[in-house]
């Protein structure tokens, strides 16, 4: 092997990988937001007592988490098209994110759903308040804090599925990497620069996790 | 879906079974080293020496913190590079085991740390040997515990079996993709194999309820 690592190349074109980086994380943030409002609404779902909500939430979720998400990320940019749903590369990768991440995250706050425990919802009641009060000062503060730690390695995890947008070209750290690679041969240099920033990133979402948690903790 | 789907879905039938054949390969070679691999960097993690574990940890927070496309693609790119050529298969199976082998390892290492100390000490007082009492306390305790994580790490690998299209790897979603080439049916193809993706992943999924009522403890 007479291959000596130079990293000169890759500083030259380092602020693309930033601005790579950078578009990774608005996609990440955008899917993860719209996620979390899908995953609550079909949280609710799954743990209601109608059949009517509590089977199309199940299907979505179970469809969702058992389909690979490079096939969603594909359907969605190739295949909707033919039924008149045209979308951009960067919107169509955010609904699918999206989608994807909201049939996760619904998991993780049923999990945290089903631990609120009923007293709670019963001294709601008992004060006068509405279902839907009881809902959004109560129980989803309450729930929140039982899910921190599985909410935060499910961001981590769709933050890095952000890397499958460069299967339809959206120019975000992996596909800036690829091109660098293809510009630069520098083929080494730049996967390692590449991954030292997911690297680093995801340490540094799971450190800011470890705060909020720290921050939201039950005093005890 | 019309009949001239179905048409070219039977045209493309042994293509498409030979894609499905590739992408069970791929998750069956890759679940079999990563698991391999992954007891090995579990019981470092628990059980190895300071520095050993330092590097062992090292190891699965760099690959817990890369996508598993990068390191697809790093594999692929990289060892033909510095002049191993794997050729894309070997190389995105490397690539999917080294990803399979961390997720195991802290399966392995989470299992583990959660047997109560007295278990150990208990073996220790009757005179087990440390390989003897992996062999007959910690082993099987972990076991029990690690099985139905480790079932939903299958079903991952499958998922994940499909970045080695972006590689070349002629599997499903690449021949799927083929197909679409050849005859723009994009919604029925890409629901198709989306289809049979679920029905796989289902099924590990059903498998793995049924290992985890099978194992539980009684209560």
């Amino acid at each position: 092997m007479t291959y000596s690592l130079n990293f000169a190349a890759v500083w030259r074109s380092f602020d693309l990988l930033l601005e790579g980086l950078a578009l990774s994380l608005g996609l990440a943030v955008v899917a993860i937001l719209a996620g979390c409002v899908l995953g609550l609404i079909t949280a609710f779902g799954l743990v209601s007592k109608s059949v009517l909500l509590r089977k199309p939430a199940g299907l979505y979720v179970t469809v969702i988490r058992n389909t690979p998400i490079l096939v969603l990320i594909l359907f969605t940019y190739f295949a909707l098209p033919e039924l008149g749903v045209r979308l951009g590369k960067i919107e169509s990768f955010v609904l699918t994110l999206a989608v994807y991440s909201g049939a996760y995250l619904a998991e993780v706050f049923r999990g945290g759903l089903i631990a609120v425990p009923p007293g709670q919802r019963e001294a709601g009641l008992a004060i006068g308040l509405t279902e839907m009060q009881i809902r959004t000062s109560i129980i989803i503060p309450l729930m929140l804090r039982n899910v921190l730690p599985s909410l935060g390695s499910t961001m981590i995890s769709l933050f890095k599925d952000t890397s499958l947008a460069a299967a339809i070209a959206v120019p975000e750290l992996t596909f800036e990497a690829r091109k660098i690679n293809v510009e630069t041969f520098r083929v080494i240099e730049t996967w390692i620069v590449a991954s030292c920033l997911y690297v680093a990133t995801c340490s540094l979402l799971a450190a800011l996790m470890r705060g909020v948690e720290r921050r939201l903790a039950v005093p005890r | 879906m019309d009949f001239a789907f179905l048409d070219q879905l039977w045209l493309a039938r042994i293509p498409l079974l030979k894609g499905l054949g590739v992408s069970i390969s791929i998750s069956f070679l890759s679940i079999a080293v990563g698991t391999v691999l992954g007891v090995f960097v579990g019981l470092a993690l628990t059980y190895g020496y300071r520095p050993l574990q330092w590097v062992v940890r090292g190891y699965t927070d760099f690959i817990r913190g890369t996508p598993v496309l990068v390191l697809v693609l790093a594999s692929y790119y990289v060892l033909s590079t510095v002049g191993i050529d794997l050729g894309p298969f070997q190389a995105g199976i490397l690539a999917l085991a080294v990803f399979c082998s961390s997720h195991v390892g802290e399966l392995v290492r989470g299992a583990l740390q959660s047997i109560p100390k007295g278990q150990t000490e208990a073996a220790k007082a009757i005179g087990l040997t440390f390989p003897q009492t992996f062999a007959y306390v910690l082993g099987p305790q972990a076991l029990r515990q690690a099985l139905p994580a480790w079932v939903n790490t299958a079903a991952e690998m499958v998922k994940a079996s499909t970045l080695l299209s972006i590689i070349g790897v002629a599997e499903l979603l690449l021949r799927t993709q083929e197909l679409i080439s050849r005859t723009f049916m994009s919604l029925e193809f890409y629901f198709f194999a989306g289809f049979l993706y679920f029905v796989i992943n289902y099924g590990i999924e059903r498998f793995g309820r049924f290992v985890e009522r099978k194992t539980a403890v009684p209560s």
